[in-house]
C-alpha cells in the first residue's frame, strides 16, 4: 500500500489545499458538568475525536510545526458522522483533498484505527469515502471494510509508523 | 661630562637591545612589556625601538622576521597614544609594506596596523591606504579566525571616525560570507553563545548601510530561492531589517525579483513561519517605498510596484474554485497595510472586485470566505486617518458594504453571520461612515440576533459584544432604537406571547436583561438603562406573577454587569451608586420587614443566592469610588444598619423598624451582606464613622446562632475590615477582642462553629497582610485539625485560607494583599502540617491531608514543583484516601510532577498505575477526569519503565471509553491514544 516514499507523492499532489476554519473546542455546556446527567456519544464527539495531524501527508516534510488536522482540510466533517449510542453504530464519510488522492486509503485507516481506539468496544464502525469524491472510491471502500486486511495492514511495521504518526499529537 | 651623557644614552639602548634579543632569538614573552613601559616612561623612543630592532627585521628567516615585527605591534598595542602624526606615517607605511611578506609574518603585521588604526594622530588619506593594502595583499576570508577579528577590529576602529566609502564591496565580502548564519552551538560553549544572537549580529551588519544595497539584494534573493527553509527565513527577515533604511533608489532595479520571490513563498510555502516572513518583508517593502523622498522629475515606484502585485493577485480572487485567494488576500492586504497611500490604491482595486465576487457566489462557506477577506481590507482601513472626509476611499463603496453586511446578518449561516456582525462593528468605527438610517437598520439586526435561539449561542454572543461596541460610538442610535424595544420587550407577559413552540417570557426576559447591560458602555445610555433595570426589580416586587430566584439574579447580573461598565467614567460610576444603591437597599430593607401576609417576592429576596447577587452589585458599584463620594455614601449607609436611619432611601416608609444588630428579626439580620459588601469594598483612606461601635456589633452578630448565614456574612465584614486597618492601637484592641471572643466560643457551648468561622475569616485577614498575629491563629487552626467535631471543616478551612475571595478582602476592594502570600504560608506551616499528619491518631489523619493538598493545590506549581519530591511519599499515601477533595488535589498535583520530574516518579510507577486506574472509576466524575489526565501525563515516563504495563492499561483504559459523561470519555480517549502510541513505530 502507502509507504515512505507516498508521502512524497501526497506533498506533490496538493501543495496548496484550501484551508478551512476549525470549530473550535465544544463549549462545556452545564449538563455536562453536572455528575448525575449521562451524556450519549454524539456526532460532534466522533467528529472531534480523530483529531488527525496530517503534517507530512499534505504540508512539507520539513516543517511538522503547523500541522493540519484532517477538519482544516475539510476531508472530515460533522455532517458526515452518523452515530447512534443505543444501537452503537458509527459511520463516518470522509472526502479526499482530491478525486485521485493516493493517501486516500491511508487517511481512512488512520480515521479507522482511531476510532478503534476511542470508542467503547460495543460500537460497529464503518468507515467510508464520500459518494462520489474519489476515483476508486470502491476498492478504497472494500479495503476498509474487510477486518482482516486492516488487521493484516496494522501488523505492517512501516504502515503502522505512518498511521501511529498521524495519530501522535506531538509531532 | 659629555662621556658621561654619551654613557647614560648608550646605557639604556644597550638595555633595549638585551631585552630586543630576549623576545626575538630568546623566545620570551616578558620583554614585551618592558619595552613598552620605557617608552611609555620616555626612557627611549619608538624609532630607537625600531632601531634596535633593525637586523631581526631584515632577517632572511619569516620567523625571526615575524618575532621583530610582533615585539614591535605589541609596543604600539600600548604606546599609540604617544606617537606623532610623522612617526605614524612612517609606521604606516613600513606596516603596509610588510603585508607583502611572508604569511608568518602577517599575524604580526596586522596587530601592527590594529594599533596605528587606534591612533589619534592618523592623518586623513591613510585609513583608505591601509585598508586597500590589506584588501589587496590579503585574502581575509581566508585568514584563521584570530585574524580575521583583527582585520575587523581595524575596519571598526576607522569606521569610527573615518569615511568607509571606497570599500563598500571589500567590506560586503568580508561580512556576507557568513550569510545565512549555520551555526550550533558547541555543548558547554563557555560564552554561551546562541545562533540567534549571531544571526542578530550580522544582520545588524549587513542592514546597517544602503550602500551594501546593490550587493545584499541579489544575495538575499538568491537564499530566498534556496531549498533550506533558515536560510529562507533570515533573508527575508533581513530583507525586513534593509526597509528601514533602504530607499527607492536602493529598491529600484531589484523589485520585480524581490515580488516574485515573496510570491511564490507565500503561494507555495508549506511553512507559516515562511509566509509570515513573507508577508512582513513585503510589508516593509512597501512602506518603504511609500516613504521614501522622491525628486521632482523621479518616477514613483509604489504605483507600479502596487499595480504589479495587483496583476498578479487579482485574478486569483475571482476564480471559481477560490484556490489561492487567501495567499492573494493576504499578499494584497501586507502590502495596504504599509501606507494609507497603499491601503487606498489596493482597496480601491480590490474591493469592487470582491463584493463582485461575494454576489457571483451562492453558498455561505464560500461568502464567508470573501467576506473574511474584505473584512480584512476594511480592518486595515482603520490604521490610517484621514483628514478630509471626502478622501476616505469606503465612502463610495459604503451602500454596498451594508447592503452585503445585512445579507450576512441575514443568512441561515452561523459562521457567516459571526464575519457579518464583525463586519459590521468594524464599518462602525469608520468615523462618519454610516447614516442614521444604516444605523437603524444596523440596529434591528442586533436587536433580532441578541434573541437568537440557545443553538446559535455564539452568535448572540457576538451580537451582544457588537451592540456594546457600536453602542459607546453612537448612543443616540441605540438609545432611540433599541432601548425602547427592549423596554418593552421586559412589559411582556406570558399571557401576551403566543402558545406554542416560541421561547418563553423567561427566556426572552433574560436575553432582554443581557441586551440592556451589553449596551449600557455610553453614559448617557447607562441614564435609561440603569432606571428600566431597577424599575424591573421594583416591578416583581410589587407584581401579581410569581418571580422566581432565578429571574431575580438575572437582573441583579445584570445590573452588575452594568456596574462594571461604569467603573471607568467617574461620572457613570458615581450616577450608577447613587441609583441603584440606595434602590436595592431599599428593596432588601422593605423585604426584611415583619408583615403579616408576605408576598412571595419578599422571601426571594432574602435568600442567600439573592443576597449574594446583591451582594456583588454593591461591590462592583463601590470599589472605584472617588474617597469623597464614598464618604458621602458611607455617611448614609452606616447609620442606616446602626441606627436604623432609614431617611435617604427611596419609599422610606416602612412598616417597622430597621435594627439588624439589635433585636431585629433574622430577615434583617441577614442583610448585614448588604452591608459587607458596602463597606469592604470602599478605599483604604475612607473613613468609617462608628466604628468602633460597629466592629463590635459585628463580632456580637458572629457569634449569634440563629443563621450561619448572617454570622458568617458579620465575621467576613469583621474581617474584611480588619485587613484594612491601619496598624496600631486600635487595631491590637479589635484583635485582641476578637480572640477573646473565638476563644469563648471555641471552649465549648453552643457557638463552637461560630467561633470557629470567626476564626478562619480572622486569620485569612491576617495572613493576607503578613500580621504577625497570623500565625498564632494558623496554628489554632491546624490544632482543630484533630478536634472531632471541627476537623474537617478546619481541613476545608485551608482552602479558604489559599483560595481568592470574590466578595471581600480582594484587591479589587482594596484589602492589602501580599503578593507572596501562598509561598509563605507554604513555608510556614506545610512542615508543621506533615508533623501533625504522622502524629495524628488514625481516624484524623484525613483532615491533615485534606488541609495539605488545600495548601499544595493552591500554590504556583513552579513554586511547588521543588518541594514535591519530599512530599512525594504523603502525596502517595494520599492517593488511597477515601476523601474525593483529597484525592483531586492529589491527583492535580502529582501531574505536573509526571511531566517535570520522570525520573524521581518512574520509581513508583506500579503504585502511580494501579491508584490512577483505580481512581478513573471514581464515583466523582472530577476525580475520574482528574486520574485519567494523570494516566495520560505518565506516559510521559521513560518508555521502557511502562511498556510492561501497557496492555493491562490499553485494557483498563476501555472501560472509561464508555462512560456516562463526555467530559470523562474525552480523557479517557487521549490517555487511551497516547497508551497505544508507546513504543511503536512512528511515535
Amino acid at each position: 500500500m502507502v509507504g515512505g516514499g507516498g508521502m512524497g507523492g501526497g506533498l506533490l499532489e496538493n501543495a496548496n489545499p484550501l484551508i478551512y476554519e476549525r470549530s473550535g473546542e465544544r463549549p462545556v455546556t452545564a449538563g455536562e458538568e453536572d455528575e448525575q446527567v449521562p451524556d450519549s456519544i454524539d456526532a460532534r464527539e466522533i467528529f472531534e475525536s480523530p483529531f488527525l495531524h496530517l503534517a507530512h501527508l499534505i504540508r512539507s516534510i520539513n516543517d511538522p510545526e503547523h500541522p493540519l488536522t484532517l477538519e482544516e482540510l475539510n476531508v472530515v466533517e460533522q455532517v458526515r458522522v452518523q452515530v447512534s449510542d443505543p444501537e452503537s453504530t458509527v459511520a463516518v464519510a470522509f472526502t479526499p483533498t482530491i478525486p485521485h488522492c493516493s493517501m486516500a486509503t491511508l487517511i481512512g485507516l488512520s480515521i479507522k484505527v482511531k476510532l478503534l481506539r476511542s470508542l467503547p468496544q460495543r460500537f460497529k464502525l464503518d468507515v467510508h469515502i464520500t459518494p462520489g469524491t474519489h476515483a476508486s472510491e470502491h476498492a478504497v471502500n472494500k479495503q476498509l471494510a474487510d477486518k482482516e486486511r486492516v488487521a493484516a495492514a496494522l501488523e505492517n511495521t512501516h504502515l503502522l509508523e505512518v498511521v501511529n504518526q498521524c495519530l501522535s499529537a506531538r509531532s | 661630562m659629555a662621556a658621561a651623557a654619551a654613557l647614560e644614552a648608550v646605557a639604556p639602548t644597550g638595555a633595549l637591545w638585551g631585552l630586543v634579543q630576549d623576545f626575538v632569538m630568546g623566545q620570551q614573552e616578558g620583554p614585551a612589556d618592558q619595552v613598552a613601559a620605557d617608552v611609555k616612561s620616555g626612557s627611549y623612543t619608538v624609532l630607537q625601538v625600531v632601531e634596535a630592532l633593525g637586523s631581526s627585521l631584515e632577517n632572511p628567516e619569516p620567523r625571526t622576521r615575524a618575532r621583530g615585527i610582533q615585539l614591535l605591534s605589541q609596543v604600539l598595542l600600548q604606546c599609540h597614544s604617544l606617537l606623532l602624526e610623522k612617526e605614524v606615517v612612517h609606521l604606516i607605511l613600513f606596516y603596509e609594506n610588510r603585508l607583502k611578506d611572508h604569511h608568518l609574518v602577517i599575524p604580526s603585521v596586522l596587530q601592527g596596523l590594529r594599533a596605528l588604526s587606534l591612533c589619534v594622530a592618523l592623518p586623513p588619506g591613510l585609513a583608505v591606504s591601509v585598508l586597500k593594502a590589506i584588501f589587496q595583499e590579503v585574502h581575509v576570508q581566508s585568514l584563521p579566525q584570530v585574524d580575521r577579528h583583527t582585520v575587523y577590529s581595524i575596519i571598526t576602529n576607522f569606521m569610527r571616525t573615518r569615511e568607509e566609502g571606497p570599500f563598500v564591496e571589500e567590506l560586503f565580502e568580508v561580512t556576507s560570507c557568513y550569510f545565512p548564519i549555520d551555526f550550533t552551538p558547541p555543548p558547554n560553549d563557555p560564552h554561551g553563545i546562541q545562533r540567534e544572537d549571531l544571526i542578530l549580529s550580522l544582520r545588524a551588519v549587513l542592514a546597517s548601510t544602503p550602500r551594501f544595497a546593490e550587493f545584499l539584494l541579489p544575495l538575499l534573493i538568491e537564499k530566498v530561492d534556496s531549498e533550506i527553509l533558515s536560510a529562507k527565513l533570515d533573508s527575508l527577515q533581513t530583507l525586513n531589517a534593509c526597509c528601514a533604511v533602504y530607499g527607492q533608489k536602493e529598491l529600484k532595479d531589484f523589485l520585480p525579483s524581490l515580488w516574485a520571490s515573496i510570491r511564490r513563498e507565500v503561494f507555495q510555502t508549506a511553512s507559516e513561519r515562511v509566509e509570515a516572513e513573507g508577508l512582513a518583508a513585503l510589508n516593509s517593502l512597501t512602506a518603504c517605498l511609500s516613504r521614501s523622498v522622491l525628486r521632482a522629475d523621479a518616477e514613483d515606484l509604489l504605483d507600479s510596484f502596487l499595480s504589479n502585485i495587483l496583476q498578479d493577485c487579482r485574478h486569483h480572487l475571482c476564480e471559481p474554485d477560490m484556490k489561492l485567494v487567501w495567499p492573494s488576500a493576504k499578499l494584497l492586504q501586507a502590502a495596504a497595510g504599509a501606507s494609507a497611500r497603499a491601503c487606498d490604491h489596493i482597496t480601491s482595486n480590490v474591493l469592487p472586485l470582491l463584493l463582485e465576487q461575494f454576489h457571483k457566489h451562492s453558498q455561505s462557506n464560500q461568502r464567508r470566505t470573501i467576506l473574511e477577506m474584505i473584512l480584512g481590507f476594511l480592518k486595515l482601513q482603520q490604521k490610517w486617518s484621514y483628514e478630509d472626509k471626502d478622501e476616505r476611499p469606503l465612502s463610495g463603496f459604503k451602500d454596498q458594504l451594508c447592503s452585503l453586511v445585512f445579507m450576512a446578518l441575514t443568512d441561515p449561516s452561523t459562521q457567516l453571520q459571526l464575519v457579518g456582525i464583525r463586519t459590521l462593528t468594524v464599518l462602525g468605527a469608520q468615523p462618519d461612515l454610516l447614516s442614521s438610517g444604516d444605523l437603524e437598520l444596523a440596529v434591528g439586526h442586533l436587536y433580532r440576533l441578541s434573541f437568537l435561539e440557545e443553538d446559535s449561542q455564539s452568535c448572540r454572543v457576538a451580537a451582544l459584544e457588537a451592540s456594546g461596541t457600536l453602542a459607546t460610538l453612537y448612543p443616540v442610535a441605540f438609545s432611540s432604537h433599541l432601548v425602547p424595544k427592549l423596554a418593552g420587550e421586559l412589559c411582556i407577559e406570558e399571557s401576551d406571547l403566543a402558545r406554542g413552540d416560541g421561547p418563553t417570557k423567561c427566556s426572552r426576559h433574560r436575553r432582554c436583561l443581557q441586551a440592556l447591560s451589553a449596551i449600557s458602555t455610553h453614559a448617557s445610555i447607562v441614564k435609561e438603562t440603569l432606571p428600566l433595570l431597577l424599575q424591573h426589580l421594583r416591578q416583581m416586587n410589587k407584581g401579581n406573577t410569581v418571580a422566581g430566584t432565578s429571574e431575580v439574579i438575572a437582573v441583579c447580573q445584570s445590573l452588575q454587569q452594568v456596574a462594571e461598565k461604569c467603573q471607568q467614567d467617574p461620572e457613570s460610576c458615581w450616577y450608577f451608586h447613587q441609583t441603584a444603591i440606595p434602590c436595592l437597599l431599599a428593596l432588601a430593607v422593605q423585604a426584611s420587614m415583619p408583615e403579616k401576609e408576605h408576598s412571595v417576592l419578599k422571601k426571594v429576596l432574602l435568600q442567600d443566592e439573592v443576597l449574594a447577587a446583591m451582594v456583588s452589585v454593591i461591590g462592583t458599584a463601590t470599589t472605584h469610588l472617588s474617597p469623597d463620594l464614598a464618604a458621602q455614601s458611607v455617611a448614609h449607609i452606616v447609620p442606616l444598619f446602626l441606627d436604623g436611619n432609614t431617611s435617604f432611601l427611596p419609599e422610606n416608609s416602612f412598616p417597622g423598624r430597621f435594627q439588624p444588630f439589635q433585636d431585629g428579626s433574622s430577615g434583617q439580620r441577614r442583610l448585614v451582606a448588604l452591608l459587607m459588601a458596602f463597606v469592604c469594598s470602599l478605599p483604604r483612606n475612607v473613613d468609617i464613622p462608628q466604628l468602633n461601635q460597629l466592629m463590635r456589633e459585628l463580632l456580637e452578630l458572629s457569634c449569634c446562632h440563629s443563621c450561619p448565614f448572617s454570622s458568617t456574612a458579620a465575621a467576613k465584614c469583621f474581617a474584611g475590615l480588619l485587613n484594612k486597618h491601619p496598624a496600631g492601637q486600635q487595631l491590637d484592641e479589635f484583635l485582641q477582642l476578637a480572640v477573646g471572643k473565638v476563644e469563648a466560643g471555641l471552649s465549648s457551648g453552643p457557638y463552637r462553629s461560630q467561633a470557629f468561622t470567626l476564626l478562619l475569616w480572622v486569620t485569612k485577614a491576617l495572613v493576607l497582610r503578613y500580621h504577625p498575629l497570623s500565625s498564632c491563629l494558623t496554628d489554632r487552626l491546624m490544632g482543630l485539625l484533630s478536634d472531632p467535631e471541627l476537623g474537617p471543616a478546619a481541613a476545608d478551612g485551608f482552602s479558604l485560607l489559599m483560595s481568592d475571595c470574590t466578595d471581600v478582602l480582594t484587591r479589587a476592594g482594596h484589602a492589602e494583599v501580599r503578593i507572596m502570600f501562598r509561598q509563605r504560608f507554604f513555608t510556614d506551616n506545610v512542615p508543621a502540617l506533615v508533623r501533625g499528619f504522622h502524629a495524628a491518631p488514625r481516624d484524623v489523619k484525613p483532615n491533615y491531608l485534606k488541609g495539605l493538598s488545600h495548601v499544595l493545590n493552591r500554590l504556583p506549581k513552579p513554586v511547588l514543583l521543588p518541594e514535591l519530591p519530599t512530599l512525594l511519599s504523603l502525596l502517595l499515601e494520599a492517593l488511597s484516601c477515601p476523601d474525593s477533595v483529597v484525592q483531586l488535589s492529589t491527583l492535580s498535583c502529582l501531574q505536573p510532577l509526571l511531566l517535570e520530574a520522570p525520573q524521581v516518579m518512574s520509581l513508583h510507577v506500579d503504585t502511580l498505575v494501579t491508584k490512577f486506574l483505580n481512581l478513573s472509576s471514581s464515583p466523582s466524575m472530577a476525580v475520574r477526569i482528574a486520574a485519567l489526565q494523570c494516566m495520560h501525563a505518565v506516559t510521559h515516563l521513560p518508555t521502557p519503565v511502562l511498556l510492561p504495563y501497557k496492555p493491562q492499561v490499553i485494557r483498563a483504559l476501555a472501560k472509561p471509553l464508555d462512560d456516562k459523561k463526555r467530559l470523562v470519555r474525552k480523557e479517557a480517549v487521549s490517555a487511551r491514544g497516547e497508551w497505544f502510541l508507546l513504543g511503536s513505530p512512528g511515535s
